[in-house]
């Protein structure tokens, strides 16, 4: 952990249940600022709505907590000001150009002209991608379109970024390249919190968190983590506590 | 055969389970057919009148009474000539009556608010009856002339049949096969031993058979609800339906084989096919009343020759003979779309 | 015997654009083949190709001795293709995808029932439950059921396990390794490098060409580089530190530690001692042993630069 020990999310006993199935079970756990948050857990096991509850985008049935410093509860609004969102299978558009999609995001989160101006130049001169201004995002490689996601999630300088299998599908030089990005952005400040499949990347993550049937099973560091379950990788780690799992769907 | 029935199955389980667009297809007709029937009619009441006469005669009088007692007419009273432009820019009235007597004839003028053309020319045509007619008993004459109710109800019957079928065969169609391409399952299809026409075939028919459970619903209806006069010529309108069926089928697979994506394939058929179905088919406009050129467009559109063979068989209940016209053109648009549609898809798949 | 796909000389050209460049290939019966590739390589066309669903501008592909244009209709019940997005009818029940899948073949489901029983158990207890509302694991077994309902010879699987989490992919490529038991020639894409080293042979795949062909085994072998690993409490700090440093190649995260491609003038305790120096805590870099992953570094590096 960090030693800068601000909270930027804290929740406890944060509950989803949709009729008779409980989605989320009681979760409860902080992340610092600054923080690489990996988020693990098998298909099913409830990852994508406690991540909804966190950005604000669903109502908990029980718990509290406050992200960015807002109630989930009470503050959505004033949340997704505080928090970028990335995932694998939307994050920009791709008939518009890279400048259309800067402008759209920035404008999104309602960003003054001089602002979007300091941050598109900023965004250029940091991704070096001056002479693909006018292209459009289809037409430019995946690598260059990863980082431009990552850029424009993060454009309005959010406290926290949720990414939500940012890397799934992603060639392994591209993946790396990607998380280089996160570094970045962490060692500024950023926190980051994130799911993905690749048990390799979590090994890059400060802290993360193994879900198995709605319930957190595993919290804390890598190494921690592959020292309580006498593993060399957290891919052990994680088919060790995910086996568990009796959920069958 | 046994993997064509599993295709249409297949299908038909894809219409049945969106509730939803099987709601809008079998509801949008039935809803159509009756408030074109019922609500929205041609007809007008209540027609506000005033009268400008120069002088009273009897036969002046008689005119004005005759607007008093008629039904279709409220009639205010006299009015001021110089008052007439402002009455009728004011909305109190809709029409005003100019009366002269000339020696024993009477000379009128009729002003109508023409702010709505459609109103203007059927009230121009009450005023009209009333004024040319000089028994006074012209009441049931009127009834007889405007019994717009029924006729105009199945008047609408041709068109929202022809547009009806666009809307299930073209649009639903071409967006059902867009949908597999867009998803990858007709890939799928595609590398499976099934030969593309069988694919396309399982496609077609379970809409071909909507259209038909439609076409025998509005039928029975404009039979029934709608006092259509039945006749043999049932058997014509279920034939040339049939065939724009087929030629609607047609169109929706070959936009299907031009376009890639559903919202595409939802633009396209609507904005080419669907919207010229209901301003140039005749279906609201008479293709008489349409300047040349909309006239000669008109002779592309499938949905012209279809309502107006339709109108042919239900409304002037004449034999197929008259419309062996309309027939042919159908017949040849189907065929010829028919072909660029299977030639196109073929090329396509390989 | 003849290979169970031969693929020579494929070229396929989309507009100015060269998907394959003049592809050979030969797969054996009974094989796992891995193709392995960045985003836009040409694994896709390749698959295309395969699956009969595209035709090459020039070269050709066999497939049990079947050439994929002119056989492509016998050639169809024959393979088994799974392509990159699971491609199932969501509004379909899991049995009724099955029962459709297999009457496009003329099967039953209950003929080769045998074959797809280890894939389909978890399914069973569901059976009316829509392929839609299934989660990402068990719509990849539905599709791979699908894939296999009609007994293909060769299975074409495109990036099969993307976005599936680590226990249902291992226990995929489980199945895959008994099909392959079975006699089944598999050909398969995949991202996660973990996964290639299942393959008995794979292709690297880049730019439309194949860089490489080999068991994983031989493949590591060749990667002949002076490889270390690197770690520290700082970790984003030391990547920078050793990317600065001429007698360093390349440096990039690898799980836990970073990996290090050193010149031969790369001294581990000299660079030690200068990142120590320069403020960074817990350095330690130690030899390390490659893998695919490695290599398929090392293969792209000098591609694309961004």
């Amino acid at each position: 952990m960090k030693s800068n020990v601000e909270k930027v999310i804290s929740v406890s006993n944060l509950t989803k249940r949709f009729g008779s199935f409980t989605a989320v079970d009681h979760i409860s756990f902080d992340v610092c600022r600054g923080e690489i948050f990996g988020f693990l857990g098998a298909n099913g096991a409830g990852k994508t709505t406690a991540m909804r509850m966190l950005c604000g985008l669903s109502r908990p049935t029980e718990g509290n907590g406050r992200v960015a410093g807002c109630d989930i509860l009470t503050q959505t609004e004033m949340i997704k000001r505080h928090i970028g969102y990335m995932s694998q299978k939307f994050s920009l558009y791709s008939e518009l150009t890279v400048d259309e999609n800067i402008r759209l995001f920035s404008t999104i989160y309602s960003m003054t002209d001089v602002q979007i101006m300091e941050a598109s130049s900023r965004l250029y001169a940091e991704l070096g991608m001056e002479s693909m201004r006018r292209t459009r995002v289809s037409d430019i490689p995946v690598g260059w379109r990863q980082k431009l996601a990552f850029a424009t999630a993060t454009i309005h300088r959010p406290d926290i970024v949720f990414l939500d299998e940012p890397t799934g599908g992603v060639d392994p030089v591209t993946r790396r390249k990607f998380w280089e990005h996160i570094y970045k952005a962490s060692s500024e400040g950023m926190t980051i919190f994130v799911t993905t499949h690749y048990l390799d990347e979590a090994e890059y993550c400060d802290r993360v968190s193994i879900m198995v049937d709605g319930c957190i099973s595993a919290l804390d560091s890598p190494a921690a983590l592959k020292r309580k379950y006498h593993a060399d990788t957290i891919d052990e780690v994680f088919r060790i506590v995910a086996s568990e799992a009796k959920r069958d769907e | 055969m046994s993997v064509f029935k599993s295709l249409v199955k297949k299908e038909t389980i894809h219409i049945l389970r969106d509730r939803r667009t099987m709601l809008i297809t079998i509801l949008m007709p039935v809803v159509l057919l009756l408030l074109f029937g019922f609500a929205i009619s041609t007809e007008v009441n209540d027609v506000r009148v005033v009268a400008v006469v120069d002088r009273h005669t009897d036969m002046s009088r008689d005119l004005l009474q005759r607007f008093e007692v008629n039904d279709y007419f409220t009639f205010l009273g006299l009015a001021d000539p110089a008052d007439v432009d402002r009455i009728l820019r004011s909305g109190m009235t809709d029409a005003a009556v100019f009366i002269r007597t000339h020696g024993e004839r009477l000379v009128t003028q009729i002003v109508v608010d023409a702010s709505n053309t459609t109103t203007a020319r059927a009230m121009t045509g009450y005023i009209d009856g009333v004024i040319n007619h000089s028994k006074p008993d012209d009441l049931v004459l009127t009834q007889t002339l405007y019994n717009p109710r029924m006729k105009s109800a199945y008047n609408f019957v041709p068109g929202i049949l022809g547009m009806i079928f666009i809307l299930i065969c073209a649009i639903m169609t071409s967006v059902s096969i867009v949908r597999e391409k867009e998803s990858g399952t007709m890939n799928l299809l595609l590398v499976s031993p099934v030969r593309p026409h069988t694919i396309i075939l399982g496609k077609l028919v379970p809409y071909f058979i909507l259209s038909c459970v439609i076409l025998a619903i509005m039928l029975i209806m404009s039979y029934t609800v709608l006092d259509l006069p039945s006749s043999p010529s049932v058997i014509s309108v279920v034939l040339v339906s049939l065939i724009y069926i087929i030629l609607a089928l047609s169109i929706g697979l070959l936009v299907s084989t031009i376009v890639s994506t559903q919202i595409t394939a939802l633009i396209v058929s609507a904005v080419m096919f669907m919207l010229p179905v209901i301003m140039l088919s005749g279906m609201i406009f008479p293709v008489g009343n349409m300047p040349l050129l909309l006239q000669g467009v008109s002779c592309i559109i499938p949905a012209r020759w279809y309502v107006e063979a339709m109108r042919k068989l239900m409304i002037q209940q004449l034999d197929i003979s008259y419309i062996s016209t309309e027939i042919t053109i159908l017949l040849s648009m189907t065929v010829i779309l028919l072909a660029l549609a299977v030639a196109k898809f073929k090329s396509s798949t390989r | 015997m003849t290979p169970a796909i031969e693929i020579s000389g494929v070229t396929k050209r989309y507009g100015s654009l060269t998907a394959l460049d003049n592809v050979s290939l030969s797969v054996s019966r009974g094989e796992m083949f891995g193709l392995i590739g960045p985003d836009g390589a040409g694994k896709s066309s390749l698959y295309r190709i395969l699956a009969t669903l595209l035709s090459p501008d020039s070269g050709y592909a066999r497939i049990d001795g079947l050439d994929s244009v002119a056989d492509y209709r016998r050639l169809r019940s024959i393979i088994g293709y799974m392509p990159e997005k699971f491609s199932l009818y969501p509004d379909l029940t899991v049995s009724e995808n099955l029962e459709f899948f297999a009457s496009l073949f003329g099967v039953s489901v209950d003929d080769n029932f045998d074959l797809i029983e280890s894939v389909f158990s978890q399914l069973r207890q569901f059976p009316d439950r829509k392929a839609g509302a299934l989660s990402g694991g068990m719509k990849q077994k539905l599709a791979l059921s699908c894939a296999l309902i009609h007994r293909p010879r060769i299975l074409l699987l495109d990036e099969p396990t993307t976005g599936v989490d680590a226990v249902s992919r291992s226990e995929f490529w489980d199945i895959l390794s008994t099909l392959r038991d079975k006699g089944i020639t598999i050909v398969v894409s995949t991202s996660y490098m973990d996964e290639a080293t299942r393959c008995q042979r794979i292709a690297m795949i880049d730019n439309g060409r194949i860089l490489d062909v080999d068991t994983p085994r031989r493949l590591i072998s060749r990667l002949d580089e002076n490889l270390f690993n690197a770690s520290s409490s700082d970790m984003f700090s030391l990547l920078n530190h050793l990317r600065s440093m001429p007698e360093v190649i390349d440096c990039y995260t690898f799980g836990a530690t970073l990996h290090v491609v050193g010149r031969e003038d790369f001294n581990p305790d000299k660079a030690m001692d200068f990142l120590s120096h320069s403020g960074l805590p817990d350095v330690r870099i130690y030899p390390a042993k490659g893998d695919i992953e490695d290599l398929f570094i090392k293969l792209t590096r000098y591609e694309e630069q961004c």
